[in-house]
């Protein structure tokens, strides 16, 4: 009963969108390659900042109007920003269609005035001192920095007090001029979509948006390894976070890793679980991969008591080691794959997860696949498959850094 | 409202109530089971008690070892959950439609065969020991748990970690007369929503559960909460500020008319907080202001973080919007607030696990269903007359505030009626 449309306008910008009639709601989202990694370091944390901005008002309306138009179509509107992509979305009931693409369609073209431009300074830097506050405390970003050396894929999504502070308007529509050219952005949609209608509503609000060139480096990551150790006195628990070589976005043995990821590190029944956190040993513990154009990685964290923490270490490299080396059973792969088949049917029955499917398999430029091709190709990986992913991503080779009361720690051998 | 919104009951022998949804458009199916173990019946030398006696419960049970527990669920690829309130010890989960009923096998299993085996006594401690730890480094949590401790007094302000202390006094003898004491079916309730068939649904819940044996309730004593403000002094970059004041609980025959006062304070971008103290101030991140309802009370709890030299002006904005609201709403505010509300209902349809919660939760409250429909009339039947005249004989007053961080903040600060 879904079907998966696709159109491009004649300025490059995508209007992708799976329609299924019966649904209560439609999701729409602007999907725009623009992220930490396309900001040099003077200007970081622009994408993000920028944002920001989108909500602050157009030629056509000021901030306020913005905000309440999207409460007057009833709307579940959010933003966020990545290492490479910003995606602006909003669900609401299905006859709100044509009223929710002209308003986030105008709000692509942001005035960035200057007075808002600084009192949404206030709020970013707030928003940057809140997570300086909370766990890892800045360890999340310190560790990007780390693993991926000079890369821009290293390069903080919120940038620094300091970088933000620092920032000007003109520096922000230089950067959305670079960045924002409709092929860069692409219009996804789920639900109770009328394609026809969304196509020419595109045409009509972004139909005249100029076309540039808006090229980004995607060279492969020179991954470093190392053990960085930063002192948190008021922290009182120790966490530990690793970041080991993984797969791109695109590269074949994702769905394989993915897999490997859930028997080691998932958040119930996997290795890590019954080694950590069935015993208490640690507050929490577990792995997931980040997938980048180009480069990826395959994250594992863990939170445990201070005087447990250089203990935790060392049993994580024994596991890790005892894992590469003895590889997964037949029956954590089965195990493994009937979890993530239930969670991408539970996952698939919100509108908004389909919006957001259909929109990130356009950031990757592969062709459209529903949840259930993507269910089997889970379902497609072997044995064998996942435990070449052991080989080749190294979970024992890694940056690893220590955030908390400890000054002690050292590299677990 | 879309489709026809039915809610199914049925009481089983020995008092248990299944309450449920059909939501036959989807694949999947939600359930969440609670028992009336909630850490308001600890003896106050054993707190953290129910939260362990839950860890316990789930470490093996009939004839599965906790590991075969676990990978059953893992099998049946349920994700699942446990928590432990005030009133009630809960176990949840969402899964395929096609594994419900062997799941609900498993966790019937768990509820009335534990094994609580004396060699998983203190892992089950460790993970207790390490919930209580992680408390501490979560600052907006802290400020929040402190907040409702002295709004609500004891037991009903309780959170349920529990200390390193009391943890530590508690022994296998502990967990099993809680256990006997206050898992029975009396006041339990399991609710299913998604993907099901009533008449065969209904038979197998009685039977894996309508020969549990009721037992009577307890009854606890209740202290008065002080209400004094609070300063909590930690380092932090930015300061945690908490404030509560008294509201209608959920179970009133006026709760929407409370509801829509703080939907127009919080609920949106265009909300009176979200644009008086972030987009025209630049104050914070997060502002918000939510309802929370014990059975027979209720509060309003608003929360805001900001860098310590311009937490009081944060403050005192948060309190003068508070004293503001009790001045009246605006018809623009409401008719954004009934057009939100109906969105959210209806969003709510496409998610078997928040059907789940919120059916098990009004049967909790109310001892029957609001139906998205009926809630839907509800918010549509308020006028601003109505609300403005509620909020003229109930405004906001009486504020308890906690607040964390470098330094502490005037609280008796006179409140300047804004112009």
């Amino acid at each position: 009963m879904t079907s998966y449309r696709q159109h491009e306008l004649a300025n490059g910008l995508t209007v992708v969108a799976e329609c299924n009639p019966q649904a209560y709601t439609s999701a729409f989202g602007f999907f725009v390659k623009a992220g930490s990694r396309d900001e040099s370091e003077e200007i970081g944390g622009v994408s993000h900042f920028l944002e920001h901005m989108v909500f602050k008002g157009t030629p056509n309306r000021t901030a306020e109007q913005v905000n309440l138009e999207l409460d007057e179509l009833g709307s579940n509107s959010n933003a966020r920003t990545s290492e490479e992509s910003t995606i602006y979305h909003a669900a609401v009931l299905p006859e709100f269609q044509s009223q929710i693409v002209e308003l986030l369609s105008d709000t692509m073209r942001p005035s960035l005035r200057p007075e808002d431009f600084e009192t949404e300074k206030q709020v970013i830097i707030e928003e940057i001192k809140m997570y300086a506050d909370q766990p890892p405390y800045g360890g999340f970003e310190r560790i990007m920095a780390e693993f991926f050396g000079g890369h821009p894929l290293g390069q903080s999504v919120l940038g620094t007090t300091e970088t933000v502070s620092a920032l000007t308007p003109d520096q922000m529509m230089e950067y959305f001029q670079q960045r924002y050219s409709p092929s860069n952005i692409a219009l996804a949609a789920s639900g109770n979509i009328d394609f026809d209608h969304l196509v020419e509503d595109a045409e009509k609000f972004c139909g005249s948006w100029e076309r540039f060139d808006a090229p980004r480096s995607v060279r492969k990551a020179d991954y470093q390894s190392g053990f960085v150790s930063m002192h948190q006195p008021v922290s009182s628990q120790q966490y530990i976070l690793q970041l080991a070589p993984g797969p791109a976005t695109n590269d074949e043995d994702r769905f394989a890793a993915r897999l490997m990821s859930t028997i080691v590190g998932d958040d119930s029944g996997s290795r890590m679980y019954w080694e950590f956190l069935d015993s208490g040993v640690a507050e929490s513990a577990g792995m997931g991969g980040y997938e980048f154009d180009g480069s990826g990685s395959l994250m594992t964290f863990l939170c445990c008591e201070p005087d447990r923490a250089q203990e935790s270490l060392n049993r994580l490299l024994k596991l890790q080691r005892d894992v590469k080396s003895n590889g997964v059973t037949q029956r954590e792969l089965d195990l493994a794959k009937r979890k993530v088949a239930s969670h991408i049917v539970l996952a698939s029955e919100r509108t908004e997860t389909r919006m957001f499917s259909v929109g990130s398999q356009w950031l990757t430029g592969l062709p459209y696949r529903t949840a259930a091709e993507i269910a089997a190709s889970y379902e497609a990986v072997t044995l064998a498959q996942v435990n070449e992913a052991l080989e080749k991503w190294t979970l024992d080779t890694n940056m690893t850094l220590v955030v908390g009361p400890c000054e002690d720690l050292a590299a677990a051998v | 409202m879309p489709h026809q919104q039915t809610i199914l009951s049925h009481t089983l022998p020995n008092g248990m109530t299944l309450v449920a949804q059909p939501m036959p458009w989807l694949e999947s199916a939600a359930f969440s089971i609670s028992v009336p173990a909630g850490c308001r019946y600890e003896s106050s030398d054993k707190r953290g008690l129910a939260n362990f006696v839950c860890e316990m419960v789930l470490r093996g049970s009939g004839n599965l070892t906790n590991r075969q527990f676990v990978e059953a669920l893992e099998f049946n690829g349920v994700d699942y959950s446990s928590s432990v309130s005030v009133y009630n010890t809960n176990f949840g989960g969402a899964m395929l439609s096609s594994q419900l009923h062997d799941t609900l096998r498993l966790f019937a299993t768990m509820l009335r065969e534990p094994m609580f085996p004396e060699d998983q006594l203190e892992d089950g401690r460790q993970v207790c020991f390490m919930e209580v730890a992680a408390l501490e480094d979560d600052l907006a949590q802290r400020a929040i748990l402190e907040l409702r401790s002295r709004f609500y007094g004891d037991p009903d302000g309780r959170s349920c970690e529990g200390s390193f202390d009391s943890l530590k006094s508690i022994s296998l003898e502990d967990i099993r007369s809680f256990y006997q004491q206050y898992y029975r079916p009396d006041e339990a309730i399991i609710s299913i929503a998604g993907k099901f068939e009533w008449e065969p649904l209904k038979e197998h819940v009685e039977a894996l559960l309508g020969d549990w044996n009721s037992k009577p309730a307890a009854s606890i004593e209740r202290v008065e909460p002080s209400r004094q403000n609070h300063h909590i002094s930690f380092p932090s970059e930015q300061t945690h500020i908490a404030v509560a004041y008294p509201a209608l609980p959920y179970s009133s025959d006026d709760y929407f008319l409370s509801r829509g006062s703080v939907g127009v304070l919080s609920d949106g971008l265009s909300s009176r907080l979200f644009t008086e103290v972030r987009e025209k101030r630049g104050l914070c991140y997060t502002v918000s202001a939510s309802c929370h309802s014990l059975r027979d009370r209720g509060s309003v709890v608003c929360y805001s973080s900001t860098t310590t030299e311009r937490a009081q002006e944060t403050l005192d904005v948060l309190l003068e919007q508070l004293t503001l609201l009790g001045k009246g709403i605006e018809a623009d505010e409401l008719r954004r607030l009934k057009i939100q509300v109906r969105s959210g209902l209806i969003m709510q349809q496409e998610s078997c696990r928040a059907r789940a919660n919120a059916i098990a939760g009004d049967w909790m409250h109310l001892g029957r269903v609001r139906t998205l429909d009926e809630i839907n009339d509800k918010i549509n039947g308020l006028t601003v007359e109505s609300v403005n005249q509620f909020l003229a004989e109930h405004p906001p007053r009486d504020f308890l505030i906690v607040t964390l961080g470098a330094e502490s903040l005037e609280f008796h600060r006179d409140i300047v009626s804004a112009t």
